[in-house]
């Protein structure tokens, strides 16, 4: 026990156990109301929450944790007597464990069991509402974030997971012993459906497996939805029979309306797509229903974290990504963008891996210098492939294959259409960067140093390979990282 | 054209000592080294004829490389793969998968456009080399 919990054991202000007293009308303490259960062991079927809190100056920890615990199960500002008509003990959530955030003063770890009867089976919206519902705007604590959490056997069971899952997809797809690539179609805004399938094929006969909508193409008045998914299913379609692979692009189905997105998913579908893509903005409830429809369809769900930065950045307040990584496996999608470590979007390298291991692992053990506060049992649910997408090229393919091993999807689009001899050359030398290092690890060559040489070898009879080298060999994005676990000193060099 | 199925199908063609090289990574893995070939190298084509069943009890790389060598051997015009098998509870599948042998001249695909309704198309890939010949004399 730490030295904060042992305090709070010998305060007098803890539990009121005589029901007169707890039941009087007025205003208590949370930990009077229960809220903080310091010998409470928690049961193999409740659903856990980590919450790093920073209470108010003055406000005791313990009693800020009770609160949170409070806020999000049963607890109001007050003592309510229809409290007694339930079985009330059951379904307040107990604060169980407070740890100081090491090197952080005023933060918290606090650690709260919820019975699993608090939750509606199969709904990650319900999960939601009760854990992040009320409690982030409590008053008492200046912030609050949910780090972690872990779910039982028997409630990941009463999800369906992942429609199609890594395994699955790479035997659909063809494609084996290598991470795929993939290019998100650049500018984002602006081009006609004609000039947007150029792209799309053109990087697809160059090597690529996929491209990709970006997560704001919709159905803007440049580009209506329809004509996008024609003229890139065509262009699908020619560079599949032009190099005798399985292809596909991402499209993306995102609308304002359940319904909406469901025609346009239908019309994917017709028109023979392997895949189509969601953002995460449409909500939890939105993206289950499409999971649901992918598993009906043999489709691929792609999953863009659209506006997931606004919550998971900063350390001190929001949810983090990892949460969000778990409760995307349960809700099903196949794919998640989870960051790239060494791009140009936030990521510290060992916290990246931990979301990565939460998508792919069968059984998730405790691994704090990665962030990983809980084991996690994941029930036989399909594993979500992680795309690694923004700012990153083939110059960096040794450190991006020596993070993330062969199940992730490596998204080059700057990095394919940006290349000075064309799209067909930029996913040529990604396709052949990729493929040389796959080889050279795998003939037990220690690719995180010999990578660069590796890659020059390759250059010299690859044009394309040489030329996306000279033009983005030195770029790198060497910015500090915000999210990195408070168990390691520093952020870990890539 | 080149079909680029595979793991390695950008790189140059895989000398005898690649491949090697290849299979012991696979065998450390604990995975089983299987051979497969076909003249229908559609990308839908699932299933290339086994030479052999996957070789779960043969652990040396040179055997397994003497197995692909009669393989190639026995069907010098076909394309020829090699493929390792993971039985890793929740991976059971396919590993690692190279072609280690392609016909002199690939004719590829022709794209096959059916106008239907409105502006949609149905798709078909057809391989040149199938439609013009019956199994086994489609490469030479």
């Amino acid at each position: 026990m730490t030295a904060v919990t042992k305090k709070a054991a010998g305060d007098a202000a803890s539990e009121i156990k005589s029901s007169h007293q707890r039941y009087k009308a007025g205003v208590l303490k949370y930990r009077q109301m229960g809220y903080w259960q310091p010998d409470y062991v928690p049961k193999a079927t409740d659903i856990l929450a980590l919450f790093r809190i920073t209470p108010q100056d003055g406000v005791d920890p313990v009693e800020a944790a009770a609160a949170v615990a409070g806020e999000s199960s049963t607890a109001t500002w007050t003592v309510v007597w229809t409290d007694r008509l339930t079985a009330c003990e059951m379904y307040r959530a107990k604060a169980y464990r407070i740890d100081p955030v090491p090197n952080n003063p005023g933060q918290y770890f606090a650690y709260i069991a919820y019975d699993l009867s608090l939750f509606e089976d199969g709904s990650i919206t319900n999960v939601a509402a009760s854990i992040i519902g009320n409690v982030f705007s409590f008053k008492p604590i200046k912030a609050a974030r949910l780090e972690d959490m872990q779910f039982p056997v028997a409630y990941v069971k009463t999800f369906h997971g992942p429609p199609t899952g890594i395994i699955v997809e790479r035997e659909r797809l063809d494609k084996f012993g290598r991470p795929l690539l993939g290019a998100t179609v650049k500018p984002k805004l602006g081009l006609s459906g004609r000039n947007y399938g150029r792209v799309v094929y053109e990087a697809l006969k160059g090597g690529l497996d996929f491209t990709k909508d970006d997560e704001n193409i919709n159905s803007q008045p440049f580009m209506h939805w329809r004509d996008r998914f024609l003229f890139v299913m065509d262009a699908v379609n020619k560079a599949s029979a032009a190099t005798g692979e399985v292809k596909g692009s991402y499209l993306n189905v995102t609308a304002g309306t359940m319904e909406e997105m469901y025609r346009r998913a239908d019309f994917a579908k017709e028109l023979g797509s392997v895949i189509v893509m969601v953002d995460l903005v449409v909500g939890y409830t939105g993206i289950q229903s499409l999971s649901n429809w992918c598993r009906e369809h043999d489709m691929i769900l792609h999953l863009h974290r659209a506006g997931h930065g606004t919550y998971t950045r900063q350390k001190s307040h929001g949810v983090s990504f990892r949460v969000i990584a778990k409760w995307m496996r349960m809700a099903g999608v196949d794919h998640i963008h989870a960051g790239t470590a060494v791009g140009k979007l936030e990521g510290d390298p060992m916290t990246v891996q931990g979301y990565y291991n939460l998508c792919r692992d069968t059984h998730t053990q405790v691994d704090l210098p990665r962030g990983i506060f809980f084991e996690q049992d994941w029930g036989a649910l399909r594993k979500v492939m992680p795309v690694a997408s923004g700012g990153i090229h083939a110059g960096q393919m040794h450190q991006l294959l020596d993070l993330f091993g062969d199940d992730v999807v490596m998204q080059f689009g700057g990095g394919t259409i940006g290349h000075p001899m064309g799209v067909q050359a930029g996913a040529t030398a990604n396709r052949v960067a990729l493929e040389a290092m796959v080889l050279a690890r795998n003939e037990g060559r220690d690719i995180k140093s010999e990578g660069p040489e590796i890659l020059k070898q390759a250059a010299q009879w690859c044009q394309p390979l040489k030329a996306a080298l000279d033009t983005w060999g030195e770029v790198t994005f060497n910015y500090t990282s915000t999210d990195t676990s408070d168990f390691v000193p520093t952020a870990t060099p890539v | 054209m080149r079909i680029t199925q595979g793991t390695f199908s950008f790189l140059p063609d895989l000398t005898d000592q690649q491949i090697a090289a290849q299979i012991k990574y696979a065998l450390g893995k604990g995975w089983a080294v299987s051979v497969e070939y076909t003249d229908d190298p559609h990308p839908r084509n699932t299933y290339w004829e086994m030479f052999g069943n996957p070789m779960f009890d043969l652990r040396d790389p040179a055997g397994i490389l003497k197995e692909i060598i009669d393989c190639r051997r026995t069907f010098p015009n076909h394309y020829v793969r090699v493929m390792a098998f993971d039985s890793t509870h929740q991976v059971e599948s396919i590993a690692l998968c190279f072609i280690v042998q392609r016909p002199k001249d690939e004719p590829g695909f022709r794209l096959v456009r059916e106008e239907t309704r409105g502006r949609k198309l149905r798709y078909t890939t057809q391989s040149y080399a199938v439609v013009a010949n019956p199994e086994g004399k489609r490469y030479g």
